[in-house]
């Protein structure tokens, strides 16, 4: 506690003198893990921009830690910082992160997660309703037109679980040979995956493609599906993680939207960029997704 | 409760489990809805779908019957899980990764037990910790990631504990039935069965009476964890792989399965026979809504539903009888 009371002070204190002052740009970036490539990928997208831009970039890791990320965020208050970048450990909790930066009028960021509360210029993460779509699209293509899908959906209620539902839903509506037989929720799970495929393979015959919101349900689907020998069943996954770029490079899927942290952490010191130049930036940056296919 | 140790035909077993009743009654109602249902080949699916819950919910039976809690087991299924993936991958011959994850899960069961018994924490605190812990020591032991069991030879005959088949029938069933036979004979035909029951019916008469209470108690942990171990091996195996988040809120379906099939949560009363019953209710149910189409929404509701419907029909039974 105070330490706490200690770093909000000499913030504060560091506040005041340097409004008066302007220096170079130093810009904070405090990310929610290191210890998951995703993010590691998204904060060397984000020092490689900065030297480009000849800012400074002060990286902070919270190790998933509520708690850590609030210490995390006054210490880079304290240390001069012109805006913050923040990748949330959760969208509720960072809420208390957001207004103490606010407090100190420091422009505020987010990447990849949003937060619910305090004040942000601008939220830049993955396009996922545009990702949904180009697996719709994809699988179109690959089916001619004409065949049976079955899509396995994420979470109920998640974001990510809606947007690439909506932006799938959208492609696969837009088709009229393409009818969607089964669409059901494994929760992002791998087992959960393999066991909701293996019921749909029982109540359904003829499936020809499968859309799976994420890469984890995939490779389980992917288990059932060769255990009821239809290896030839057009596959697609969602994140392009390790295991799943191997499964499409192994022909095991057909193909994988993958988000491009490093794409995310550049977007974040170009928008912080030009906020510092006193250009209008955009409430919501989309950032693109790629459709991997086998190489 | 002296009636339940003696020996019963099957017949009165099924008439007696009311949980059997609401299992019939789901069947048939699935089977009425959609045509894809009472095929044999998805039997079969449902069959070895259930076998992980309920061979989790069978071990945790033991625990409830002393009037005791397991939180811990999805987090044990995860670690024991990640072992014999990474023992797999390394070139262990299965005859040495099982058991050994299995005497893993049960030394993980023994701790929470030992805290238990001698620490007298209550049982929901303890697991809980235990989850929190194990959970964790999954996340350092596998960094987070996925672990291949591999390929070649030694894979191959470890996957055959999830995904293969002897005589037309997928070996996870054999060993839901297997485990099912094994704490049948325990619970009901051995001393150390009788004491599980007298522990949970009256702690204090059970110990006045002589019984090494806290052994029993130790014990019960143990097979807990030695069950969900076997559940985590053949997850593992029907995946190809061991999952960080694997088994996670796996301890509620079992509590679920055990509750559906008639054991008391306040220990001493309940049967084996039930928790397999329940757990096929559950597992029917995930299978019918799957088959059936319902939406995601909609499919959590029904859930809880049928396992209000289930316990409401067995406490009635009981107050009646």
């Amino acid at each position: 506690m105070k330490k706490l009371i200690l770093a909000t002070a000499v913030a504060a204190g560091v506040g005041l003198t340097t409004a008066q002052n302007a220096m170079a740009d130093r810009i904070a970036l405090v990310i929610s893990t290191l210890n998951n490539p995703f993010f590691v990928t998204l904060q060397e997208g984000a020092q490689a921009q900065a030297e480009a831009l000849g800012h400074e970039l002060i990286v902070l890791d919270s190790s998933n830690d509520a708690a850590r990320e609030l210490s995390n965020v006054e210490d880079a208050l304290a240390r001069d910082i012109d805006a913050l970048l923040i990748n949330p450990t959760d969208s509720d909790a960072v809420a208390s992160s957001v207004r103490t930066a606010n407090a100190q009028d420091v422009p505020v960021i987010t990447l990849d997660r949003s937060a619910n509360g305090g004040s942000v210029v601008s939220h830049i993460a993955s396009d996922n309703v545009a990702g949904g779509q180009l697996a719709g699209e994809f699988i179109i293509e690959q089916l001619g037109g004409e065949g049976q899908v079955v899509q396995l959906e994420g979470v109920p209620g998640a974001s990510a679980t809606r947007n690439r539902g909506e932006g799938f839903m959208t492609a696969i509506e837009a088709a009229d040979g393409i009818e969607l037989v089964a669409t059901q929720p494994a929760n992002f799970n791998r087992s959960e995956g393999l066991n909701v495929m293996e019921n749909l393979l029982q109540a359904h015959q003829g499936i020809d493609a499968v859309f799976a919101q994420n890469d984890e349900m995939a490779l389980g689907a992917q288990r059932a599906l060769q255990a009821g020998g239809l290896e030839d069943v057009v596959l697609v996954g969602f994140d392009g993680t390790d295991d799943g770029i191997q499964a499409v490079n192994d022909g095991k899927m057909a193909a994988t939207i993958a988000q491009q942290p490093a794409r995310i952490g550049e977007l974040g010191v170009i928008t912080a960029d030009r906020l510092l130049k006193g250009e209008s930036v955009e409430a919501n940056v989309p950032v693109p997704l790629q459709l991997v296919t086998q190489e | 409760m002296t009636a339940i140790t003696m020996n019963r035909s099957a017949v009165r077993l099924l008439i007696d489990n009311k949980a059997f009743l609401a299992l019939v009654l789901l069947v048939v109602v699935s089977a009425a809805m959609s045509d894809n249902f009472l095929t044999g080949d998805n039997l079969l699916n449902v069959l070895r779908q259930t076998s992980i819950n309920a061979i989790i919910a069978m071990g945790v039976t033991f625990v409830i019957l002393t009037a005791g809690i397991d939180l811990s087991v999805g987090a044990v299924l995860a670690l024991s899980g990640a072992f014999a993936a990474s023992m797999t991958a390394s070139g262990l011959a299965p005859w040495i990764s099982v058991p050994g994850s299995i005497a893993a899960g049960a030394a993980m069961g023994m701790v929470s037990g030992l805290f238990v018994a001698f620490g007298r924490i209550q049982a929901f605190v303890v697991t809980l910790v235990a989850m929190t812990v194990v959970r964790g020591a999954t996340l350092v032991y596998t960094d987070g990631r996925p672990i291949s069991i591999g390929g070649g030879d030694v894979a191959d005959a470890f996957w055959q504990l999830g995904g293969g088949y002897w005589m037309g029938i997928p070996i996870p069933i054999y060993l839901m039935f297997f485990v099912f036979v094994l704490c049948w004979a325990v619970l009901h035909h051995t001393r150390f069965g009788r004491h599980v029951y007298a522990v949970g019916g009256n702690e204090q008469v059970a110990r006045l009476s002589g019984i090494n209470v806290n052994r029993i108690k130790v014990s019960v942990y143990a097979i807990a964890g030695a069950c969900a171990a076997l559940a985590g091996v053949v997850l593992t195996a029907r995946l190809g792989s061991a999952q960080p988040n694997a088994g996670m809120t796996y301890e509620l379906d079992a509590i679920a399965a055990v509750v559906i099939g008639g054991t008391s949560l306040m220990g001493g009363r309940g049967r084996i026979f039930g928790t397999l019953v329940g757990a096929l209710v559950i597992g029917v149910l995930n299978n019918a809504l799957n088959i059936l189409g319902v939406s995601s929404y909609f499919q959590m509701i029904a859930k809880g539903a049928v396992i209000l419907l289930a316990v409401l029909i067995d406490s009635r039974s009981q107050s009646s009888s």
